[in-house]
């Protein structure tokens, strides 16, 4: 089996005196499909968020291509590759589309490659082109949902993590954005999907983890786990 | 209505009052409201990094260029720059210093903000004392402390002779004014284009509107929050050094209460956090300063300007261009 990619050893993260994350191990290959799955309060978002370095792990190791990461501010962690679509969108409210857009490349530098990047996202999501000079904060939830894609691709990352990209949005907008996402997949980048609507991420991702209460209680392929008797009873409401 | 015909015969002169003063509050309020949009925190240990500027003017003045008469050209131009760059430097290193040892500590460990409130008092009283107490005549235990200061007041060397440089509605504007309005109205505008079309700005403007979703995209929150303080830093610095060469007032250790807790007032009238409210609501709490001067006598105008923020705020209680952090 070739190195992961990211490799997260037995990492607990508190809030207080309260283990939310609960001594979890997780790998993501290169060009891999991943999801994280699980209810409500399971730890999800908070395992990005570790990842990312916005929040600080009580123990464990995170390491990114062989790279120790878990010690490093955030802003280190983005310059290595790994960018995040944070959970809630956190579009800048004040930013037109395009300088929300250029905040996403704001780790790299070089002017050039800039335009090249801005060409790319408005190929992938048309309708940020349209509103390019709007502020951020007046657009549609599912605009902004695209836009905080876009965004993260700004920064060329090479493992892309996004946080409830369904949450609040109509189904057609869903769709929309799993296609999207499949794109972006298909063209070398590697995903780590975390969501509440397991069936929509099971479907696209290559590989799921099962989190609950801050531990991991499967790990399968996708597929697999789309027909597994417990998956489908606690998360895709059948049985 | 004696009253009345006051304010109309000194109407164009108030103006040119609140003018000046005006843009010397709007260079400290940025510094206030730059601080709050990245902090959310009122620094008020900033009236103490204007007051280190005046300090420094008089050092440049009265040590290092041992200024004993006016001057004019070149050796005018040099005098004033060499008043007005070290007085925004040392500004900006307090008030990086004061970030460093009176925030950082407390944002690390993810202190309430109460206690950011308490140490930005202690902040203000350690400065201010500091310059009380460094005046050759007092001693810790063993040892004398430095006499940086002198015992305050401390009068400035003058540097320039105050002449008429042009007359409008029959109300001369001296060079001293003349240079006040001009360098404030210059630095807001490099400062407002700092903030909206460099990098560095769009990461301060970033982390105002939020902090965590800045951090994902690579900004280094702390740089950006140095690079604040060092910034409102700067615009204090240069307001103070203003201050002094308009007004001729000696340097001593309480001179930024007032204009730091009028500055605080005018970016609340602005909309705190709104950078270009700051410099509106600094112009005008100077022309409300200046226009109650005939109105109701000299003697009320700080109170005037305060009445005139409670009546803002009550009517528009997010300040007159809104509490826009980050915009």
């Amino acid at each position: 089996m070739p190195e992961a990619m990211l490799e997260l050893k037995n990492v607990v993260v508190r809030y207080g005196g309260i283990e939310a994350v609960r001594g979890i191990s997780i790998n993501v290959s290169q060009g891999e499909f991943l999801t994280l799955i699980g209810g409500n309060g399971a730890g999800k978002s908070t395992t990005l968020r570790t990842i990312s370095g916005v929040k600080k792990l009580a123990e464990g190791e995170i390491y990114f291509e062989g790279e120790r990461i878990d010690a490093l501010p955030s802003h280190e962690i983005v310059e290595m590759g790994l960018s995040q679509v944070p959970e809630g969108r956190h579009i800048f409210p004040r930013m037109s589309v395009r300088e929300n857009l250029s905040m996403g490349a704001f780790s790299r530098k070089g002017g050039k490659a800039l335009s090249e990047d801005f060409d790319r996202v408005f190929e992938l999501f048309a309708v940020l082109k349209e509103r390019e000079k709007q502020m951020g904060g007046t657009l549609s939830g599912g605009e902004q949902q695209m836009l905080a894609v876009g965004r993260a691709l700004m920064s060329h990352p090479r493992l892309l993590m996004l946080d409830e990209p369904s949450m609040g949005l109509a189904p057609l907008f869903v769709e929309k954005i799993f296609d999207l996402l499949r794109k972006v997949h298909e063209q070398g980048t590697t995903i780590l999907l975390v969501e509440q609507n397991a069936q929509v991420a099971l479907q696209i991702a290559d590989r799921g983890y099962v989190l609950e209460t801050g531990e991991i209680v499967l790990e399968d392929d996708a597929d697999k786990l789309l027909t597994n008797d417990q998956v489908r009873k606690a998360y895709l409401g059948e049985g | 209505m004696e009253f009345f015909s006051n304010f109309v015969d000194q109407f164009w002169p108030q103006t040119r009052n609140g003018l000046t003063l005006g843009s010397i509050y709007a260079m400290i309020a940025l510094g206030y409201t730059m601080v709050y949009g990245v902090l959310q925190l009122i620094n008020f240990a900033h009236s103490e990094v204007f007051m280190v500027s005046t300090f420094t003017t008089l050092f440049a003045y009265r040590d290092w260029f041992n200024v004993v008469a006016p001057a004019s050209g070149v050796g005018l131009l040099v005098l004033l720059m060499g008043g007005l760059i070290p007085a925004m430097i040392f500004s900006a290193v307090l008030a990086v210093l004061i970030e460093r040892f009176a925030y950082r500590p407390l944002r690390k460990r993810g202190a309430p903000r109460l206690s950011f409130l308490i140490s930005a008092i202690g902040a203000s009283f350690f400065i201010q004392y500091l310059f009380v107490l460094m005046d050759g005549q007092h001693s810790l235990i063993f040892f004398d402390l430095p006499n940086i200061a002198g015992p305050s007041p401390q009068t400035v060397p003058t540097v320039m002779e105050t002449s008429t440089v042009f007359t409008v509605f029959d109300t001369p504007f001296s060079n001293k004014r003349v240079i006040v309005i001009l360098a404030a109205a210059l630095m807001l505008f490099v400062l407002d284009r700092f903030v909206r079309q460099t990098k560095m700005g769009r990461g301060i403007r970033a982390v105002a509107q939020d902090a965590e979703a800045a951090s994902m995209m690579g900004v280094d929150i702390n740089r950006v929050i140095v690079v604040t303080f060092a910034v409102g830093g700067l615009m204090a610095g240069a307001a103070g050094f203003l201050y002094i060469l308009v007004l001729g007032v000696p340097a001593f250790w309480f001179i930024g209460f007032l204009p730091g807790i009028k500055a605080f007032t005018a970016a609340v009238l602005g909309g705190i956090g709104n950078i270009r409210g700051a410099m509106v609501g600094g112009l005008l709490l100077g022309l409300v300063e200046a226009y109650s001067v005939p109105l109701f006598g000299a003697e009320w105008t700080d109170v005037t300007a305060f009445v005139v923020l409670v009546l803002v705020l009550l009517f528009r209680p997010t300040g007159i261009m809104g509490e826009e952090v980050g915009s």
